[in-house]
């Protein structure tokens, strides 16, 4: 019997509690001040590191483009270039915000819907799970009140991001209308995606299958826009990432384009409400099953047990990279043809990247980026022992007659084979489809070779996690953090033209850029060697802390 | 052959907590040991320290006559272990979890598992996630009894047991304890522990305040006393009488059980018309250390 059978059965009693959508909503008020209160550091760093994103942008294009005569010859490059698919369709580059809108309207609005998808998960179906639902649920408190909460946290989140991204470009001197429907468009993208994780919340099983489906939606969208603003336009229509650079901020906004965002979220938000009496507390839609009566064979050992805990979510990666790695290869071989060989569009790519012909340039973009998100794959299963720990599943396995380090190992390992797997999957995929788009067979191991390449530096990152778990588990969302400056360094580290020492400090930045040259081995050998300290770090911590 | 279990002087602190302040527990082999304390009193931590999760700041540990810090695993083969409140892995169904957590220790009886199935009622192919809280319980106490081990540690191992289950439980223990398998059992189940335990050990604020076998520990607390007397009597001035109360020819009072002798040889010569005379519930026994006043040191036992 849960909380809300009762709730509902109480509901039921009274004939007019239907009409009542205060009363099933009460008592979100104190749960939004709670939820705030638990996330009054990662809120603000989510907040801040967004805006941080879209300002730094348009003040190094100040700086690097001050007249309207260098910012023409970017622009002749960039719009006829499939450098669309990566950044977003290029409307009116001559000005700063225009070219600011181009370059991250997409990034920032797939941030925001990163973030706002996490936090609606975590307050409502993560909630649900630990338990700490039922104990909300049994005060005075409505069956609408956790999720309304929720994604409140999401509202407020998007609101601020939007209104302190056009307060501060308009203080850089950038139109005020512009400025607005830049901040405006971010924060709508990030709504989209709270009210799709709220849908997703009630149907998935478990909160790590909601957010899973969302932050799948959410690439989907992505891969939607990036298809469609290399080609087929109409398909970036279909994508709430591409609204958000639909709306022409600073190119002539078109402020009706907002309806979509508005209207998708106001249905989404119906269709959460519906869905949710549907099913009871701690569960989602699709009912469970019986499972097996006995473990598998196999299932024997802290290393067994780590792969069962992980291959789920690495088959789905694995599905992802496969995806992305072919779509990327399929269009590769285009980014020649439309980009030519201009004089401008190099100056353009050596900005961005720099090297030698335009085709291997976009490719170590793709493979630097594919090396990023693996390593955030990385990250996230490392730090699942940390999360086995503290939700007390590392005790009973500790309590068996297993060693510290092949329990914490386990996980480690699946970590940084996962991570070569996926990029092994995703060079062989990029490398079959240019190999059949160009009919050079050589391809296909130069570009295999390419994304090995970003594997000692995303071992970097992933044991820098696992030193943490075993030496330091009160900060292990340092490691998030860390990843997240070598995302900002390698993609916008140049263009604010940062001294060389602060950008040799991501590791990315010594995985060199393959395919434009080949993978050297010092600075390869020399991350291992990093990455194997942090792991001993790491295993020295966990055999001498307390655990739990 | 020493003791399965024997701390002496343990100490845990974790920042500004003194979890553990010299506590000292022994268990021989073969009894099933009541370990008994209010909430916060360090029951847990002693029983994480005793598996080597966690590592105590000072004091000696014996485990099976290994040091549980270092020789976590090879120990870990001797014993199985039930925490108090158990998690599942959401998508493990429970036989999955009895079995995984059997290997991990090296093994599990195939017969006992399944008959432990039956007698606890537990649908094994359920995934972790749908099980209540009783159900998760079962899960490890199904784990750990079906597992051939020396030594049982039990953390509170019946909440959210309904009273058939505990049943269930109590013969599963007493035939542990018949196999020759010595358990501590933490627990509040006043009942329970009566009905289980050989011997107790009373801890809080992580120390140990009273150990003993429940005769014992009686003896050393205090026996109610109520009487109907021909002639009133003073018995404030003896020794050992306590909350003494009086109305008209009725007395009652509570007597330390080491006095009994020269107060009911004061009754006797008043002329008793009747009496009733009442050991100490194992509830008064707590009470009296689970709350505010601190037993005076003559009533520490070694």
């Amino acid at each position: 019997m849960t909380e809300l059978d009762t709730a509902r059965r109480e509901q039921e009693a009274t004939p007019d509690a239907g009409t009542q959508p205060e009363r099933a909503g009460t008592g979100w008020a104190p749960l939004l001040r709670l939820a705030l209160r638990r996330d009054r550091i990662m809120l603000p760093a989510w907040i801040y590191g967004i805006v941080l994103t879209v300002v730094s942008t348009a003040s190094s294009y100040q700086r690097l483009y001050p007249t309207e005569a260098d910012r023409a010859k970017v622009a002749a490059s960039a719009s006829t270039g499939a450098l669309r698919a990566i950044t977003g369709p290029a409307f009116d580059l001559t000005t700063v915000g225009g070219l600011t809108a181009w370059r991250v309207a997409g990034l920032a609005s797939v941030l925001a819907g990163l973030m706002s998808l996490l936090l609606v998960v975590r307050h409502t179906r993560a909630e649900e799970e630990a338990g700490r639902t039922e104990l909300v649920g049994a005060a005075a408190v409505g069956r609408y009140a956790v999720p309304v909460a929720g994604f409140l946290v999401a509202v407020l989140a998007n609101v601020s991001i939007a209104l302190l991204t056009a307060a501060a470009l308009a203080a850089l001197g950038l139109p005020v209308a512009g400025s607005l429907a830049l901040g405006l468009a971010i924060g709508a993208a990030g709504l989209v995606f709270g009210a799709i994780a709220l849908v997703t919340a009630q149907v998935a099983s478990v909160a790590r299958a909601a957010s899973g489906t969302a932050g799948a939606l959410l690439g989907l969208a992505y891969l939607l826009r990036a298809v469609g603003d290399s080609g087929a336009s109409w398909l970036s229509w279909l994508s709430p990432i591409g609204w958000s650079q639909q709306v022409r901020a600073f190119s002539g906004e078109r402020w009706w384009v907002f309806l979509l965002p508005v209207l998708l979220t106001a249905g989404l938000l119906v269709a959460a409400a519906l869905l949710l009496p549907l099913r009871d507390a701690g569960a989602g839609l699709r009912p469970q099953r019986p499972g097996p009566p006995v473990a598998d064979r196999r299932l024997a050992g802290p290393v067994a047990l780590a792969w069962r805990l992980h291959r789920g979510a690495l088959l789905g990666w694995t599905a992802g990279y496969l995806i992305v790695g072919g779509a990327v290869g399929a269009v590769a071989s285009d980014v020649g043809d439309l980009l030519g060989d201009g004089a401008q569009a190099k100056q353009l790519i050596d900005k961005l990247g720099g090297g030698a012909d335009v085709v291997s340039t976009y490719l170590s973009l793709i493979v630097g980026l594919l090396g990023l998100v693996a390593a955030a794959y990385a990250v996230q299963a490392v730090l699942r022992a940390r999360t086995e720990e503290t939700e007390q599943r590392a005790e009973p396995v500790l309590a068996g007659a297993v060693r510290r380090l092949r329990w914490g190992g386990g996980h480690v390992l699946v970590a940084a084979l996962g991570s070569a797997w996926l990029l092994l999957v995703a060079g062989a995929a990029l490398g079959l489809v240019h190999a059949w788009r160009t009919g050079d067979a050589g391809q296909i191991g130069r570009l295999i070779g390419a994304t090995m390449a970003q594997v000692p530096a995303v071992w970097v990152l992933g044991t820098l996690a696992a030193a943490l778990v075993g030496a330091v588990p009160r900060l292990v969302a340092a490691a998030w953090a860390v990843l997240a400056v070598c995302l900002l360094l390698g993609q916008v580290g140049q263009l604010l033209s940062l001294p060389d020492w602060v950008l040799d400090a991501s590791p990315f930045q010594h995985a060199g850029d393959a395919p434009v040259h080949t993978p050297q081995a010092v600075p390869l050998l020399v991350l291992l060697a990093v990455a194997a300290a942090l792991a001993a770090v790491g295993a020295v911590g966990l055999r001498r802390r307390d655990i739990g | 052959m020493t003791d399965p279990i024997s701390v002496s002087g343990l100490t845990k602190r974790y920042g500004h907590t003194q979890a553990l302040d010299g506590l000292d527990l022994s268990v021989r082999a073969g009894e099933v040991h009541g370990f008994l304390g209010p909430n916060g009193a360090g029951k847990s931590t002693t029983i994480r320290i005793l598996l080597g999760l966690h590592r105590a700041d000072s004091g000696a540990v014996e485990v099976l006559g290994r040091d549980p810090w270092r020789d976590a695993v090879a120990l870990h083969r001797r014993l199985a272990y039930v925490p108090g409140d158990v998690v599942l892995w959401p998508t493990l169904t429970g036989g999955e979890t009895i079995d995984l957590l059997g290997r991990l220790r090296g093994g599990l009886d195939q017969r006992r598992r399944d008959e432990l199935l039956k007698r606890f009622e537990l649908d094994p192919t359920k995934k972790g996630r749908a099980y209540s809280k009783g159900n998760r319980q079962k899960v490890a106490l199904v784990a750990a009894l079906a597992a051939d081990v020396q030594l049982l540690l039990l953390d509170e191992p019946t909440s959210g047991l309904d009273p058939l289950m505990e049943e269930v439980f109590r013969e599963a223990v007493a035939e542990a304890r018949n196999a020759g398998r010595t358990v501590l059992l933490s627990s509040h189940v006043l009942a329970e522990v009566e009905a289980l335990c050989d011997r107790v050990s009373i801890i809080r604020a992580g120390r140990t305040v009273e150990s003993g076998t429940l005769a014992e520990l009686r003896h050393l607390t205090r026996t109610s006393v109520t009487a109907e007397l021909d002639r009133p009597v003073d018995l404030a001035a003896l020794p050992g009488v306590h909350n003494l109360a009086v109305e008209g020819d009725r007395l009652h009072c509570e007597v330390d059980t080491a006095q009994l002798t020269p107060v009911l040889a004061r009754l006797a010569a008043a002329g008793v018309r009747s009496l009733v005379s009442r050991p100490p519930t194992l509830e008064e026994l707590f009470l009296r250390h689970y709350g505010d006043e601190l037993p005076g040191p003559e009533l520490v036992t070694a």
